[in-house]
């Protein structure tokens, strides 16, 4: 720890209770911890830790049901004490936040001006337009180009990247002392994470604010915090500088959530992986798939625009083998997983799901071929009915591919395949709900499972999960993997994951494949400077990595696919660009054992 | 335990619901009156000493009283007001609950497939609702009883004709929402087939608003029926409905208060216990609500 400078907030046994029919749930129990001028404080913890409920007690806004005591010094005060008015003087204008979601947290209906300016006209009684050249000169603080212009723009004219600015110059309006950031990166793209965590990160000195920044993401924590409080059921379990927690932690919470994080650096997670025999017939074979959606179609005298979600994509699975697809949203991962599945419709391409077309297969034919084939969700408990037992959405389809067995045959199978997936098989007649997200998800590998398919596709299966249960899943998929001889393709934005997990990576960029290489070919000796970039925006749980590194390998955000220009899709971002780029999209091609599209590979 | 797991698998969301709704004091009680109400509007008619168009010379418009045997007075005609009462509530029941069901299949069935499907077929089906909504609904009235003659039973097609297509754009706008919910593509990448889907997955999700939209239909149906009476539509004298009864209470209320007061507590009381009992069915047929107890 520092040599201790003047202390900002000071709280002192937090406990935050809240009253449910159930009965009190303490959300926080006998918090302590400091913050000093200036630096960043890391509080760190799974979903239902208590992280977020910390801080919205400290600035009165818990939900009606919720109870703070203890005390919070901040300047003096103690804030759990002080009355609601005087309290809103302080948020806002002593304490700033910033929340997960830049898009909810805007009001769609107002401009980023409007919206900027009230804070100012408010808490500093400025005029409206003193308020909006302060604000102006924020918007160029936090690197967004022609900050007038934005002004008078809506928030749903910004791209995710810009909104998170916007939030964060909203927040710096009234140079708080104390800047809260719930989540802050969680909703953007690695590559967007990166710069604005560099922002933030530029920001704190130019302002000399303290910053409480929350997340579950070590890797975040370790390349941007100063100290860290470990946060598990409500509770402290461990508080120290950075280094020291990840370095020399002795605690055993701590050293479990820093063994599950998956990594980038360093060996491959699991050197007895072999890749699968290359002689087995594939499972699945697809060809020049291509996806179009026909956007602001549906309108009189409106030529509808046709948006190439998935264009050209060539996969190849086979028995036992897994087949990463990493991107960033709206690259066309999930759509390409779709076409493959004929969830939707592809306009090019074929797909042969164990040698059959599956494009010229139609209604009832379809309908059976899908035995070979399933699919887990992102979302675990939103792919379950919620009206539906455990034990009827599992048996479902058995009913729907098997109906010649006989229900006690079927029962047995669904028994057997929650056992096999870790649960315990008397939890049929219960619901989705009442179940945690890790379960939902072993559910949810249940149903795909039963049917005894050849080809699974995981569409960003542990993205919604915490770091633990996340490595169980994955650990679970694996073994699953290597009892049935399962082809396996699995998509994913985080890089850490699909490497554990994948024996071949295919890198998309709007819409196309970039790169698709062996992975530790991929990530030791990525080709494609958007791989590249990738891979250096990936945070690393590891504080000297972190500080070392150059995180910001491009700058900008992924452009709308409809403006996307003639040649190269990357061009704008990419650092090395040359003239060619811009004439002619670059045609994959073989370099080493890896393939690139990219004019300089 | 496998013994424990099938009988589980085998249980329903109607039989869990029901095992929560059974907690429900409210439900039940409002259960109970309904069930006691439509027992004593189908027996009690048979037991009375007077029938509904017998007028009792000696005791004309008189106020409730036990000696005179009128527990709830007579009317201007001297007709027996209790006796009226039950009868009326066969037909307000009866219209309420055959109507309501009519609405009820029609409605969620046209609803769900129209949203499910979607595109043109959506387009097609709405349309076509869009076109029986444009049609004035006392012309249709009118025009059933002129080709069909005055019959009761066409109140029911009329008002079921009428109120099943609010229940189709309903079921419709929430299948929309659904149909893109995760679990419903799980379904469909599953290779469940699209009646399966709509039966298993897309209904049993609506029937929250649905039996809440079934409570507020209920009333609306009987007071629409005693509209339709009062224009002469509806049912006729001697015959009578709730809604006739507190139409005809309420120009005699000066003189003759309990003619308005009987039927409409009567009527009031029954559309509480409807509603008592849709909140009940709505909390119940979502297992998020349930203790975890069960």
């Amino acid at each position: 720890m520092k040599a201790c400078p003047a202390t900002i907030l000071s709280v002192d046994r937090l406990n935050v209770t809240f009253a449910t029919p159930d009965g009190p749930v303490h959300a926080v129990q006998d918090l302590d911890f400091n913050v000093a001028t200036g630096e960043t404080l890391g509080i760190v913890g799974e979903s239902g830790s208590g992280k977020s409920q910390t801080v919205l007690a400290l600035l009165g806004l818990l939900a009606a049901n919720g109870v703070a005591a203890g005390r919070a010094l901040f300047d003096g005060k103690d804030l759990l004490a002080l009355p609601e008015a005087h309290l809103r003087t302080i948020r806002g204008a002593q304490i700033a936040m910033i929340f997960q979601d830049p898009m909810t947290s805007l009001n769609p209906y107002l401009t980023i001006g409007r919206q900027m300016s009230t804070v100012l006209r408010q808490h500093q009684g400025m005029d409206r337009r003193a308020a909006w050249r302060e604000c102006e000169a924020l918007l160029d603080a936090v690197q967004i180009t022609a900050a007038r212009r934005r002004l008078g723009m809506y928030p749903h004219e910004l791209s995710g990247g810009m909104r998170q600015r916007v939030m964060i110059a909203t927040a710096l309006l009234c140079k708080p002392a104390l800047l809260i950031a719930d989540e802050p990166t969680t909703a953007l793209d690695v590559t967007v994470q990166a710069q604005i965590l560099d922002l933030m990160h530029e920001l704190r000195s130019e302002f000399s604010t303290s910053v409480i920044l929350i997340t579950h993401d070590l890797g975040v924590v370790a390349g941007s915090c100063d100290r860290v409080l470990v946060m598990h059921e409500g509770m402290q379990e461990e508080a120290g500088s950075t280094a020291d927690v990840f370095y020399r932690s002795r605690n055993d919470y701590t050293r479990s959530l820093l063994d599950a994080v998956p990594r980038l650096d360093g060996e491959h997670a699991d050197p007895t992986r072999k890749a699968p025999t290359n002689d087995g017939e594939p499972v699945l074979s697809a060809k020049g798939v291509s996806v179009e959606f026909s956007v602001s179609g549906g309108r009189l005298f409106v030529a509808p625009q046709v948006l190439r979600a998935v264009d050209d994509i060539n996969i190849e699975v086979r028995p036992g083998e897994t087949v990463g697809i990493v991107g960033e949203s709206g690259c066309g991962k999930s759509t390409l997983a779709r076409a493959m599945l004929r969830l939707v419709d592809s306009c090019g391409g074929s797909t042969c799901l164990l040698n059959r077309d599956l494009s010229a297969l139609d209604g009832e034919e379809l309908r059976t071929a899908r035995r070979d084939m399933q699919m887990i969700f992102q979302d675990p408990l939103a792919s379950l009915n919620p009206r539906m037992t455990i034990g009827r959405i599992v048996m479902e389809p058995l009913e729907t591919f098997y109906p010649q067995l006989d229900p006690a045959d079927r029962t047995r199978r669904v028994a057997d395949m929650l056992t096999r997936v870790g649960l315990d098989a008397s939890c049929v007649n219960r619901y989705p709900h009442e179940f945690s997200g890790g379960q939902c998800q072993r559910i949810g590998i249940a149903r795909a499972l039963i049917s005894q398919p050849r080809l699974l596709i995981c569409d960003e299966v542990v993205s919604a999960l915490d770091v633990t249960v996340q490595a169980q899943i994955i650990r679970l998929l694996i073994d699953l993997q290597q009892q049935l001889d399962l082809a396996i393709v699995f998509i994913a934005h985080d890089l850490a994951v699909v490497r554990r997990i994948s024996h071949r990576v295919i890198v998309m960029y709007l819409g196309k494949a970039v790169e698709i290489a062996a992975t530790d070919k991929l990530f030791f000796q990525p080709r494609h400077p958007y791989t590249r970039a990738l891979i250096a925006a990936a945070p690393v749980p590891d504080p000297e990595v972190e500080r070392r590194r150059q995180h910001v390998a491009v700058r900008g955000e992924v452009s709308g696919q409809l403006e996307s220009p003639a040649g190269c899709g990357f061009q704008s971002r990419c650092p090395n660009a040359v003239a060619e780029c811009e004439q002619r999209p670059p045609a994959m091609a073989l370099h080493g054992e890896t393939w690139v599209a990219c004019h300089q590979p | 335990m496998s013994e424990s797991i099938r009988q589980s698998i085998g249980r329903s969301l109607w039989h869990d619901a029901w095992v929560v709704l059974r907690r429900n004091r409210a439900a039940i009680t409002a259960l109970v009156i309904l069930a006691l109400f439509t027992i004593a509007v189908i027996v009690g008619p048979l037991f009375s000493a007077y029938s509904i168009d017998a007028t009792d010379w000696d005791n004309i418009s008189i106020a409730p009283s036990i000696s005179s045997g009128h527990w709830f007075g007579t009317d201007a005609l001297g007709r027996d007001l209790l006796v009226r009462t039950l009868q009326g509530g066969r037909i307000s029941l009866l219209v309420g609950i055959v109507a309501t069901l009519v609405s009820l299949v029609i409605g969620i069935t046209y609803g769900a497939v129209s949203g499910y499907f979607g595109g043109r077929v959506d387009q097609v089906m709405m349309r076509i609702v869009d076109i029986l909504y444009a049609l004035p609904f006392m012309f249709l009235v009118i025009l059933l009883m002129v080709f069909f003659g005055r019959n009761i039973l066409l109140i029911f097609v009329a008002i079921g004709a009428i109120n099943w297509l609010d229940m189709a754009r309903i079921v419709r706008g929430q299948t929309l929402s659904l149909k893109n919910r995760e679990f419903i593509e799980a379904a469909r990448a599953g290779g469940v087939t699209t009646a399966r889907i709509i039966g298993r997955h897309i209904v049993p999700n609506l029937l929250g608003v649905v039996a809440v939209y079934v409570t507020l239909t209920i009333p609306q149906v009987i007071l629409v029926e005693s509209f339709l009476s009062f224009l002469g539509l509806g049912v006729q004298e001697p015959m009578t409905s709730w809604g006739a009864l507190v139409n005809e209470g309420a120009q005699e209320m000066e003189n003759a208060p309990w003619m308005l007061i009987f039927p409409a507590v009567f009527l009031t009381i029954t559309l509480f216990c409807f509603n008592f009992l849709g909140d009940g069915l709505r909390d119940a047929l979502d297992p998020r609500d349930r203790g975890a107890s069960l």
